[in-house]
């Protein structure tokens, strides 16, 4: 066991995968000398060369388009988007390209491409630096869709992601990067990366959420517990395959559901959890699914950004609804 | 050098007689080129023109099946012919091709059955041959999306190590002259210039973009744009097929031995429509296909052979002859293709098993077997 930040355990991750596959490259804005802006890359052009470790020009659709031509190659390109509201000039390329191509081959090229993207707020950020985009890509076929949330998951979901015959979108919680735990590097012994994870136990109501906002419904599901109510905090991990299976079984015990995450609520992944819930546990539910996230509105300016992330208390709220049906 | 001597005019794309290298005037007069000797046997002319005549050939089966409701669509290449056959006689096996949808002169050279190409505008699927095989690539639909695949294909390559070696290959991507004005077209031209990528950039400028003249994309020739991103561009008579050899394989030779990217802009002409659901009458004057008519690629590798005496009547009848019978075969293939079925819209779209395909291929097979019960 050692002790990791987040953002460190990428960096031993990707750099795992790099040791034990000479195909895998690393390509993005900065991410050579400086290591990336929160310096994930830190060191890995030094040890791996300019030719594994590419500092591309400034231009995401660029980067993801060479990376797919390198994939058509037989490389295994990670990609580094430098921020979530960056990777829009990206988007045709992953969504008509990236995920697409398996299909329009039938299945004769595969593309292993991993895309990273530091996501969400609470960091103090300008405009574009905040944003939580992952339903463009979970309403994508072809692509998988990951969020890790804590420092063991980021070091074994970064090389699943990797290892992935499929291309893979992979988001990272950036306000997280710095939280620090204990992570087994000496073991490849890990959870399937499209399995979901029980990470608190609890009787009385199951809340769903993955990315950042997993570490705010712990510390509700701590406060709750002190009020009496048993709270089961699921980390979904995976958002493209879901394992429903896993929120079903919860929800089926408990009854209650409540989704958090920092993306709008509307149209956002809540909305599929819960008619997904709904059709299959509709005579177990006490009450509908309720739903904690952004407003349906732009980014706020970061010093009233606290207002618009879910928090402890909003959450507490609704575990609070949930019961008053 | 003034700014305003560098501006182009508006609405102006150039010299009315572009500055291009041929080799084969419209009348079919060899002429040489300093920078671009070409040596070529009878034979080699005589299958190049084989090559010319029988893509056409394809092509115009394609535009009768879509007139016939059997092809949804087909993007015609007529007056292309010698851009993509020239272009296509000069890749080597391990050069690699990026096209557009209208490349099936390129896919010829590829030996890329036509009947794929049929297929995808068919509807029957959407492509599906192995690029890995052909050394060709799939079909891309949107507008130059994968230039910036032959360029990270480019750098590859050069991370394989094999360049200047006899195994090295480099990589074409087609696009036509809209394309230019496509970020990822400028982007690609950004990357393969910095990393000196093996890449040649083969532009068919065929003057219109669906309906939008030339002089909606520059105001400068195309060629000269790639000055701007630091690799040479050359304009070569796009009609004339010996000149869109010996200049590709220059540019070809160029990129496997590391000397990096070429822009060609193949000066041509978009014959027919954009594609069959098009109507260029609404956009552009019947004078000036007629005069391009006359620069026809075909005729004028006619009228050399003929005047050099390399080849006779009975040459000319029976490629004629196999270009048809080659045509009716084709068209019995496409009729007999058989629609995929529907459950397949399920495969393919992952490598791994993927709960939701196998959740939704399910409840959709058990949909469809309702009616075959209740029609028992």
């Amino acid at each position: 066991m050692t002790t990791l930040t987040l953002g460190k355990a990428l960096n031993e991750g990707l750099r795992k995968a790099m040791d034990d596959d000479p195909k895998v490259l690393i390509m993005g804005e900065d991410v050579g000398k400086l290591g990336g802006v929160f310096r994930i890359t830190d060191g890995l052009q030094k040890d791996f060369g300019e030719e594994r470790v590419i500092d591309t020009p400034l231009a995401e659709s660029g980067i993801v388009g060479t990376a797919i031509g390198l994939a058509l190659r037989g490389y295994r390109p990670v990609v580094e988007i430098q921020f979530d509201g960056f990777v829009f000039p990206a988007v045709d390329q992953i969504i008509t390209q990236l995920a697409k191509m398996r299909m329009r081959s039938l299945g004769k090229v595969e593309l292993p491409v991993v895309v990273r993207i530091p996501c969400g707020g609470g960091i103090g950020a300008v405009e574009h630096h905040s944003e939580s985009p992952e339903v463009y890509f979970t309403h994508t076929a072809g692509l998988r869709v990951v969020a890790c949330s804590n420092p063991a998951d980021a070091y074994s979901m970064i090389q699943q992601s990797i290892a992935s015959p499929d291309p893979v979108v992979f988001f990272e919680p950036k306000r997280r990067y710095w939280d620090k735990a204990d992570v087994d590097t000496e073991t490849a012994d890990w959870t399937p990366l499209h399995a979901a994870r029980v990470v608190r136990p609890g009787d009385d109501v199951t809340v769903l959420s993955y990315g950042p906002a997993v570490k705010t419904c712990l510390e509700a599901a701590v406060a709750a517990g002190e009020e009496g109510r048993s709270v089961e905090v699921i980390d979904l991990r995976s958002l493209n395959p879901l394992d429903i299976e896993t929120v079903t079984a919860s929800v089926h015990r408990t009854g209650r559901c409540v989704v958090v995450h920092e993306a709008a609520v509307f149209s956002g992944y809540g909305a599929e959890l819960a008619a997904r819930i709904t059709e299959r546990c509709f005579y177990r539910l006490e009450a509908p699914v309720l739903r904690v996230g952004g407003f349906s509105t732009p980014y706020p300016p970061s010093r009233i950004e606290d207002h618009y992330l879910p928090d402890l208390d909003r959450i507490l709220d609704a575990v609070d609804r949930t019961f008053g049906w | 050098m003034t700014i305003d001597s560098v501006r182009g005019a508006p609405g102006d794309p150039g010299p009315a007689e572009p500055e291009l290298v041929q080799l084969l005037t419209p009348e079919g007069q060899r002429v040489e080129h300093p920078d671009y000797p070409l040596e070529l046997g009878a034979d080699e002319v005589r299958a190049l023109y084989r090559d010319l005549v029988t893509v056409r050939r394809i092509d115009l089966e394609a535009v009768a099946l879509t007139r016939q409701g059997e092809l949804g669509i087909w993007a015609s290449l007529l007056g292309q012919e010698a851009a993509q056959i020239g272009s296509g006689r000069a890749l080597g096996e391990h050069d690699m091709v990026f096209p557009t949808y209208r490349e099936h002169g390129v896919a010829w050279c590829r030996d890329v059955d036509p009947l794929n190409l049929l297929g995808l505008f068919r509807g029957v699927n959407h492509g599906g041959w192995d690029p890995a095989k052909y050394g060709f690539h799939l079909y891309t639909i949107v507008i130059g999306s994968q230039t910036l695949h032959a360029t990270g294909y480019a750098m590859g390559i050069q991370r394989d190590g094999v360049l200047g070696t006899p195994s090295a290959g480099a990589t074409i991507a087609y696009f036509g002259d809209g394309a230019t004005s496509q970020g990822d077209v400028n982007e690609s031209f950004v990357f393969a210039s910095v990393f000196n990528a093996p890449i040649v950039f083969f532009c068919q400028n065929n003057q219109w973009a669906i309906s939008e003249p030339l002089e909606k994309q520059t105001r400068i020739p195309l060629y000269r744009r790639a000055q701007g991103y630091g690799f040479p561009g050359v304009r070569v008579d796009g009609n004339d097929v010996f000149a869109c050899l010996a200049v590709t394989r220059k540019a070809l030779e160029a990129a496997r031995t590391g000397q990096g990217p070429t822009f060609i802009e193949a000066y041509t002409y978009r014959m027919g429509a954009h594609t069959t659901t098009d109507d260029p009458t609404r956009y552009r004057l019947k004078a000036e296909e007629e005069a391009w008519k006359l620069k026809d690629p075909i005729e004028r590798v006619k009228a050399y052979l003929v005047r050099g005496d390399l080849a006779d009547s009975a040459f000319f009848e029976e490629v004629e002859a196999d270009a048809k019978a080659m045509a009716r075969e084709l068209r019995a293939a496409c009729l007999a293709l058989p629609d995929p079925e529907p459950l397949s819209i399920f495969e393919n779209v992952y490598a791994e098993p993927h709960p939701l395909m196998t959740e939704e291929q399910e409840q959709f097979a058990a949909y469809l077997a309702s009616f075959e019960e209740a029609s028992r």
